[in-house]
């Protein structure tokens, strides 16, 4: 127990990308101090840990220099903590679909979201729907395969894709409320709206994400700033 | 079983020639097939219906796309000599720098490029390099792997090459080289690598392309 009372993580309620590191850090049932930063008015700490981006999450271990970007973070995680809960799988192959996928979705499937956010009126953010209806169909098909008959995208427990996919299900059902419309449904993705009511209600996923009233603040502030 | 390695891509290509350099580290015999980016290949379009992009690796008939996923997997798939560093941290290190040439750094040269120089575009271009400057200072090696090339040193092969092609193209300067002696001396240890060295195209034909591409015939 000596190596998980060593680990700090700088990062924001809202964030998908911080959740996903704390999924993770449940996940391996590891201890860590969690660093609330406030985004609007950043710490030297933050400032200093990553001074290329200045975002989080960050993660300092022990005596090491920060190490940044979630999808990093948890390769890390997953690295040192090897034994237990292992998120990427051993097999070369799949270990390349699964950060192709995680890449997918934090590149292209996340770009639909931010488009949709930003356009404005209806007619044009129907279009938007439309492009996002494809790519979560895509994401059906990446499920079917991966989890091969499964509970998850990792098959019998949660992996990579799940943690990238399953924090960012906030946000989802943020904007499936907000647009009055769905994202997953019985007819287009029928598996993975299945998989969401079960990743959803998993112990290490609950910890890991904020309330709609932290979603609502985070929207409203990013309405302003990047409209 | 005979092993069989196709890759898909573009003579010219920085990101192609990225899985190439890798596959060479490696010693891996493969079949290079060239696409033509007008008229993509069927092949190309079934292992790559995401993107339809280059370069795909086929191993025994399963695609992997994306350079750097393929550089990682070439690293996990084949002994041989590393191209990721052995230790966790250096590892997070490595792919933290490899993200950030890719989401950074080169779309602000390439913005610099495609405005033929414009003042702004390569004040920003200039500002993601001295991050790079000051990697190579602080770690006071001769590759961003240290003695050898690894995966950062791979990706930032576009400093080394395509990007004096580009400038050569448009009769500019974006990269000031001599704001950056360390990178300066990287690109010349990294050029002169023979895994390197054996897989650049032509520098002319890459010029000509440039001056094409980015509209200065």
């Amino acid at each position: 127990m000596g190596k998980s009372c060593e680990i700090k993580l700088l990062g924001a309620a809202p964030s998908h990308f911080v959740n996903r590191v704390q999924f993770v850090l449940n996940l391996k049932s590891i201890e860590y101090e969690f660093i609330d930063e406030n985004l609007n008015c950043k710490s030297e700490l933050l400032l200093t840990s990553n001074p290329v981006h200045k975002k989080v999450p960050v993660l300092i271990h022990a005596n090491k220099p920060p190490i940044l970007e979630s999808l990093i973070i948890i390769e890390y995680l997953d690295e040192v903590y090897h034994d237990i809960h292992p998120i990427l799988p051993s097999d070369p192959l799949e270990r390349a679909h699964n950060r192709f996928w995680a890449n997918y979705i934090d590149t292209k499937y996340f770009a639909l979201f931010e488009e949709l956010r930003r356009t404005p009126g209806q007619e044009g953010k129907k279009e938007v729907k439309k492009q996002l209806d494809e790519a979560s169909e895509l994401l059906e098909e990446v499920f079917v395969k991966s989890s091969n008959g499964k509970a998850y995208f990792g098959g019998d427990d949660v992996g990579y894709i799940d943690v990238v996919l399953g924090c960012f299900l906030a946000w989802i059902k943020f904007v499936e409320k907000l647009n009055k419309f769905k994202i997953f449904d019985e007819v287009r993705t029928p598996k993975l709206l299945e998989w969401t009511n079960r990743i959803w209600s998993h112990e290490a996923l609950k910890d890991a994400i904020c309330g709609s009233e932290a979603l609502t603040n985070h929207y409203a502030m990013l309405q302003i700033k990047k409209p | 079983m005979a092993e069989e390695v196709k890759l898909h891509s573009f003579r010219g290509s920085p990101y192609g020639c990225r899985v190439e350099i890798a596959l060479n580290i490696k010693g891996i015999k493969y079949d290079f097939i060239q696409e033509d980016l007008n008229n993509k290949s069927p092949d190309l379009l079934k292992y790559n219906p995401v993107y339809k992009k280059i370069p795909v690796l086929v191993h025994n008939g399963n695609p992997i796309s994306e350079s750097v996923v393929i550089v990682e997997y070439i690293d996990d798939a084949w002994k041989g000599a590393p191209i990721m560093p052995v230790d966790a941290y250096e590892k997070a290190r490595a792919r933290f720098w490899a993200k950030f040439i890719d989401e950074k750094f080169i779309p602000a040269i390439f913005k610099a490029f495609v405005s033929h120089g414009e003042e702004q575009d390569i004040l920003e271009a200039n500002e993601q390099l001295q991050f790079l400057e000051n990697e190579l200072k602080v770690k006071g090696n001769k590759f961003f792997g240290g003695d050898n090339i690894n995966l950062v040193d791979i990706c930032a092969g576009y400093i080394a090459f395509w990007a004096g092609a580009a400038e050569e193209a448009l009769g500019i300067e974006v990269v000031t080289r001599d704001k950056f002696p360390k990178l300066t001396e990287w690109c010349h240890n990294y050029t002169n690598c023979q895994v390197v060295k054996d897989n650049l195209p032509p520098r002319e034909s890459l010029v000509a392309y440039y001056k094409w591409l980015f509209g200065k015939e």
